[in-house]
């Protein structure tokens, strides 16, 4: 039930906005959060963007992952990701 | 979307990840509890399970705020439903939880007005568009739901809305379960977009009082493996534990301030009943005084019944929800109770851990 997903706010219209995500429009309320912008990736629930998303942090963990996880790997996992 | 967040769900990086996984040195046999409906969906879909080492068991707690409401609270609904002036507007996932031998879905058929909602915003609307009608909302959750529902509430209500809260708070869950499992539980895997009200720093209790570690996590396959191995390194290394947030791209520290400020303006803790559990010390919330108004059931004057029996007999949803069982273990399971004709709540919720595990049963045998 707390199911919520990534949409890319489109317009801002006070505490209204229309986010889109593949193709698909919605209004949703920004009652809960800050300083939005046209062009942020808002987590959408129940009709409310919940969270803004940090494509900054989303972009370090998965960095995180191919470099430190990878070191010490065997020879035959190294280079998946290059 | 675009490319980084895509790549949450890259096979190659889970393949990393489920590496480092099986390479871990795990000596004793540990049990991790995930308490998020979601992360079970998720867990399923993907059939992470089958790729974990064997001394690692990752079970579902009570994760489905449909699957704990009690049959109580939904016989106020039901209550409400069959007076003739009131529409009754619920999520859809409560439409067909059963409550002694009744649901809202059978009310339905008998006639009374029962709609299901998508936000906290459509019952505001109905109850606009029917002036002369009461609209109940059953406004039912965990954090990530009622910070909307308490927007709804702060930016403005007709007179003809009132409110069945059926609401819960996962830390006081948490702190249940530790007590009851007496240390029987290794660590957590914390829910994602509760995690986004609660912040990091709302897990704190676990590091201070009970040495517990955990990790918030999100709801790819790659962040759900992630989750599990820092986890698992955790309770291989020992103490001392901490709560790490490995869902940063939407949890902060202090999480949703602004949402907790709404949340606590309209509501204030209270105990609660969780259905196969029993009542849980300041684990709900009830409206506040100011807010007291909103009650439907001092408006339409409804009795709650202590009496309701929440399992029907022979169900052990109860065990399912606190860890304690697998879904496999029930006799009824995929036989008497499917998802078509459920006898429990865990298989009524579309993420109840049997309907879950059900699902990815027929996926697999497919």
């Amino acid at each position: 039930m707390c199911l919520a997903i990534p949409m890319r706010v489109k317009e801002i219209d006070g505490d209204s906005a229309v986010v889109e995500a593949g193709g698909i429009r919605k209004n949703i309320r920004l009652d809960l959060l800050e300083n939005v912008e046209p062009g942020d990736y808002v987590l959408i629930h129940t009709g409310y963007a919940i969270e803004k998303i940090d494509r900054k942090e989303a972009e370090e963990t998965l960095d995180l992952i191919k470099k430190v996880y990878r070191a010490g790997m065997t020879n035959d996992a190294e280079g998946l990701l290059e | 979307m675009n490319i980084s967040l895509d790549s949450f769900h890259d096979p190659e990086i889970a393949g990393i990840l489920t590496k480092k996984l099986q390479e871990l040195d795990i000596k004793e046999p540990m049990t991790l509890m995930h308490v998020c409906g979601t992360h079970e969906h998720s867990l399923a879909k993907a059939g992470i399970r089958s790729v974990l080492p064997d001394r690692i068991r990752l079970v579902a707690g009570p994760g489905c705020p449909v699957c704990v409401c009690p049959a109580g609270d939904i016989d106020l609904a039901i209550q409400a439903a069959e007076k003739e002036k009131v529409i009754l507007a619920t999520f859809g996932d409560m439409f067909r939880v059963p409550s002694g031998d009744r649901s809202l879905e059978s009310m339905r058929a008998e006639g009374s007005d029962i709609r299901v909602v998508y936000s906290p915003l459509d019952p505001v609307k109905l109850a606009l568009d029917n002036p002369d009608r009461e609209v109940v909302f059953m406004a039912v959750g965990f954090e990530t739901t009622i910070a909307p529902i308490a927007a709804s509430v702060l930016s403005g209500l007709p007179k003809n809305y009132s409110m069945i809260t059926s609401l819960r708070l996962v830390p006081e869950a948490l702190v249940f379960l530790l007590e009851r499992s007496e240390g029987s539980l290794d660590g957590f895997i914390l829910p994602g977009h509760v995690s986004t009200v609660l912040g990091r720093r709302g897990y704190s209790f676990l590091e201070n009082e009970y040495n517990v570690p955990g990790v918030i996590a999100g709801f790819e396959p790659v962040d759900i493996l992630q989750g599990i191995l820092e986890l698992a390194r955790q309770v291989v290394a020992g103490p001392p534990f901490r709560i790490e947030n490995l869902y940063k791209r939407v949890v902060r520290e202090n999480g949703n301030t602004r949402a907790n400020r709404m949340i606590y303006k309209v509501f204030e803790k209270s105990d609660s009943r969780w259905r196969g559990i029993g009542g849980i010390p300041g684990s709900g919330l009830k409206l506040k005084e100011e807010y007291g108004y909103l009650d439907a059931a001092e408006r339409l004057g409804l009795e709650y019944d202590e009496e309701m029996v929440d399992l029907p007999e022979g169900c052990i949803c109860d065990k399912v929800i606190l860890g304690e069982a697998e879904s496999e273990d029930c006799p009824s399971f995929g036989i008497l109770c499917t998802p078509r004709s459920p006898v429990g709540p865990c298989m009524v919720s579309s993420e109840g851990t049997c309907r879950a595990r059900y699902q990815c049963r027929r996926v697999q045998a497919d």
